[in-house]
């Protein structure tokens, strides 16, 4: 007869906490959990008491009152009778734009940088490295400072533009590079201009699906339609058609020299031009790094089959070379846009009236509400990280190497 | 068939030729060139146009550095010089600034007759370093690196100097109970040792004792208090402080990322990201207008402090992140490996996995450390004296008012050297660690 003999069960001891592997884990945790909510406690109670030391309480409802100052560059309508939220909302908006601009040329640079820092060029190859190195070890502050340093004590005054004076305006008398400024034509949106817009998006559209269907023409039949020159044709063509047809409803309007400043065209002030310029050839320093890695990433077997199988060298560029560069460029290039996105904060140096000036710096010194502004100011921040690099993560998952 | 060939050929050389040069047009200077500068017309637009962009550049520059100035008091008197020798509108640099208030940009308000201290702190740190960055140096000289934070506080900061040594006994204090205890019962009871009985002694009896013995034996040197901190000490102190104590937080929460602990996984991801979400500037601001609010009422510490503690945080989270890169690129077989050795969690990662982690995420840290270092200018925002910060005190001086480009370069011209001197000990220190493909 055979019997089953039941594993003794071993009582169970306080000291199985600590010395068996089993129960530690549980209790390191448990002890990190108290240790975590005791100093949160500690860090609350403290804020509270404090708080109640200074006759202060905590209240957003401040974001609703006056803001009471002026901001010089605001892409939605704003005046000091507006909220603080508004405020935030513009300087959030202001933050925004310099991000995406700025990310924008810095890739453009450092794509380029990269690329000719890998040409068999000498010369171009040491200067993209002379650029990389200035660039990388000297402090973006300096940059920023530097540049509106330039931007306001090298470049003449409006008066110099005045006949017989020592400046004069670039690009047919359109643009004006002052200290006061760039003043450039500003567009001026004319009745019908709505339908414009709208051939153009709808043109853009075409171009794409153009696109898509000599790409699936190519792959089901393997005749090859041509593909840049016909996209920018179908995107370019019918807007500039119906420009003319429509009887020009877009006119620019013209900066022009009046008093003792420009008057009309779309000024963009030196600190956006500061903070801007600075951010992308300091942030194009170090994506033109990544590039390069990411193409010495990809080995040379990879080139040498390509040419084995006759494609020519910018067909091996576009279709070998860089689709596997990508995978190892795209993750720290997102890391790359986080960083620049989070140095636009650095406008405080040159005055652009970002999310940080506007509500971590003027509401919070009008109201005193440094607890509530700082907390929305970093939860701003965080949010917006954590969606680029969302966004980002999730195009990273469709370009990566599907293994199965 | 070579004979028959022999007979019927009628001239066979049988002398090798002496070599002949190569064509003109493809040997030395001219085929180098031909070769790296025009070897087609794309290479040819760029070299011409790079050309373009290097004669641009120096002849802007050229004539502002010859033509440079360096003895004068003030830029009014620069500009006298200028129109006396060179002409009214010609360039001229005015290097005379860095003549006369080089000692500010570089140590800020710290009192003239001290400048002894922050340079004989630079040789201490210097020395200290040795050791750690050249592993040839004897083991015994790791005693010195451990004991000069401590030295670098007392000379910088003056005061008695039985303030550090009081701290530092607290860590003597550590090590010895985790000797004693560990040995006695247990590793886990030696660590809770080391860490318990040194938090006691520094809160009760660190100060009375250090307090005693400078009321009974009076030694120390007179204290700086660190507003007067100013100009590149204050960014390397800054900058070293944050180095030396982010690194190892940095590799604690990568480990606590890295971990199966659901609770330690979640509070390190949590604690990386928050810190990594925010900007730096926002984090300076933080400790300068908030922490007042989250420590106990009528604590206030040394702004520089709240500085070193911020920046620490933020430069530790992103050295989290660079191991973690390095940890998870290790092969999972080394972590199995380990576990086979039967080592514990701590054993295995001390001994196998970190090394390897650290080797390969090396470039990485060392970028952080260069970011960390550059990021000291940020600084100058809430209120401390950065070189950046004291280019404006130096033009709002009546003489310098209106002077840039040549204290920018000065300031530009530090941080390169300090920033790419680190950069190519990463990559001395990648070369000699490389292991495969020897």
């Amino acid at each position: 007869m055979t019997s089953t003999t039941e594993a003794p069960k071993p009582a169970f001891r306080l000291s199985q906490l600590i010395y068996d592997s089993r129960y530690r884990s549980i209790t390191i945790q448990v002890v990190a959990m108290i240790l975590f909510f005791a100093g949160f406690a500690w860090l609350i109670e403290n804020t509270v008491s404090n708080l109640r030391a200074l006759g202060k309480d905590f209240d957003f409802g401040f974001l609703w009152n006056r803001s009471g100052y002026d901001i010089n560059q605001h892409l939605i309508p704003y005046t000091n009778n507006s909220t603080h939220a508004r405020a935030a909302l513009v300087g959030i908006l202001n933050t925004l734009l310099v991000s995406f601009i700025g990310c924008l040329t810095a890739t453009v640079i450092g794509v380029l940088a990269g690329v000719l820092r890998l040409s068999k060029n000498w010369l171009v190859s040491r200067l993209m490295a002379v650029y990389v190195e200035g660039f990388r070890n000297v402090p973006l502050l300096l940059w920023i400072v530097l540049i509106f340093a330039i931007m306001t004590e090298a470049t003449p005054q409006p008066r110099d533009f005045r006949e017989g004076g020592s400046a004069a305006m670039l690009l047919w008398h359109s643009v004006a590079i002052s200290n006061r400024g760039v003043f450039i034509p500003a567009p001026i949106w004319g009745a019908g201009s709505g339908i414009l817009v709208g051939i153009f998006v709808l043109s853009l559209v075409a171009a794409w699906y153009y696109r898509r269907y000599a790409r699936k023409l190519l792959f089901d039949t393997g005749r090859l339609l041509p593909m840049v020159w016909p996209a920018i044709l179908i995107a370019i063509v019918p807007t500039v058609l119906f420009y003319f047809i429509l009887g020009r409803p877009v006119t620019l309007d013209y900066p022009t020299l009046g008093g003792f400043n420009f008057k009309g065209g779309l000024q963009i002030r030196n600190s956006l031009i500061a903070l801007w310029v600075a951010l992308s050839v300091y942030t194009g320093a170090f994506i033109a790094e990544i590039v390069r890695s990411g193409i010495l990433a990809v080995s040379k077997g990879q080139s040498e089959a390509a040419f084995a199988l006759g494609l020519r060298p910018n067909r091996t560029m576009s279709l070998v070379i860089l689709p596997q560069a990508m995978r190892v460029i795209i993750p720290p290039l997102i890391s790359q846009f986080l960083n620049l996105t989070k140095n636009s904060s650095l406008a405080i140096a040159v005055g652009y009236m970002d999310v940080r000036a506007t509500l971590g710096g003027i509401t919070i010194n009008q109201t005193g509400r440094e607890l509530e502004g700082m907390l929305l100011l970093g939860l701003f921040y965080l949010v917006l990280s954590l969606l680029i690099s969302g966004v980002m993560n999730i195009y990273n998952n469709r370009i990566k190497l599907k293994e199965r | 068939m070579a004979e028959a060939a022999s007979h019927t050929t009628s001239y066979v050389r049988d002398k090798m030729l002496p070599q002949a040069e190569p064509p003109t047009l493809q040997k030395g200077a001219i085929k180098w060139m031909r070769d790296n500068l025009f070897s087609g017309w794309l290479n040819s637009i760029l070299t011409i146009v790079s050309i373009y962009v290097i004669w641009a550049v120096v002849s802007d520059l050229f004539p502002w550095f010859a033509n440079s100035i360096w003895r004068a008091d003030s830029l009014t008197q620069c500009r006298e010089i200028r129109n006396a020798t060179v002409g009214a509108d010609a360039p001229a640099a005015c290097f005379a600034v860095i003549v006369d208030r080089w000692q500010q940009l570089l140590f800020g308000f710290y009192p003239r007759e001290f400048y002894w201290r922050p340079i004989l702190s630079l040789v201490v740190m210097l020395t200290a370093l040795m050791p750690v960055l050249f592993p040839r140096l004897p083991r015994a000289a790791l005693l010195w690196s451990v004991s000069a934070p401590f030295v670098i506080f007392f000379l910088l900061w003056g005061g008695s100097v039985w303030f550090p040594l009081a701290a530092a006994l607290g860590f003597v204090i550590g090590a010895v109970a985790w000797r004693l205890v560990s040995a006695a019962s247990g590793a886990l009871l030696g660590v809770l040792a080391a860490i318990i009985l040194p938090i006691i002694y520094w809160l009760y009896f660190a100060a009375p004792l250090a307090d005693g013995l400078a009321g009974s034996v009076p030694l120390g040197l007179e204290a700086v208090p660190s507003k007067q901190f100013g100009g590149f000490m204050l960014s390397v102190v800054i900058g070293i402080s944050g180095i030396v104590l982010s690194l190892p937080l940095g590799i604690l929460l990568a480990l606590g990322r890295q971990s199966p602990l659901f609770i330690i996984n979640k509070l390190s991801v949590g604690f990386i990201e928050i810190i990594r979400g925010v900007p730096l500037i926002v984090w300076l601001f933080t400790a300068s207008l908030l922490l007042n609010y989250f420590l106990p009422p009528g604590t206030n510490f040394d702004l520089m402090l709240r500085v070193i503690i911020m920046v620490t945080l933020f430069a530790s989270a992103y050295i989290a992140e660079v191991v973690r890169g390095g940890l998870a690129a290790l092969p999972k077989g080394q972590y199995e490996a380990a576990d086979a050795l039967g080592l514990d969690y701590w054993k295995s990662m001390r001994l196998i996995i970190l090394p390897q982690a650290l080797k390969i995420a090396i470039p990485g840290i060392v970028n952080t450390f260069i970011g960390l270092f550059k990021d000291t200018t940020l600084v100058v925002f809430i209120g401390l004296l950065d070189p950046i910060g004291l280019t404006n005190a130096i033009r709002a001086s009546t003489d310098w008012n209106g002077i840039y480009w040549e204290l920018f370069l000065f300031i530009a011209l530090m941080f390169f050297v300090f920033c790419f001197s680190m950069g190519r000990y990463s990559l001395y220190l990648e070369k000699k660690l490389r292991r495969e493909h020897r």
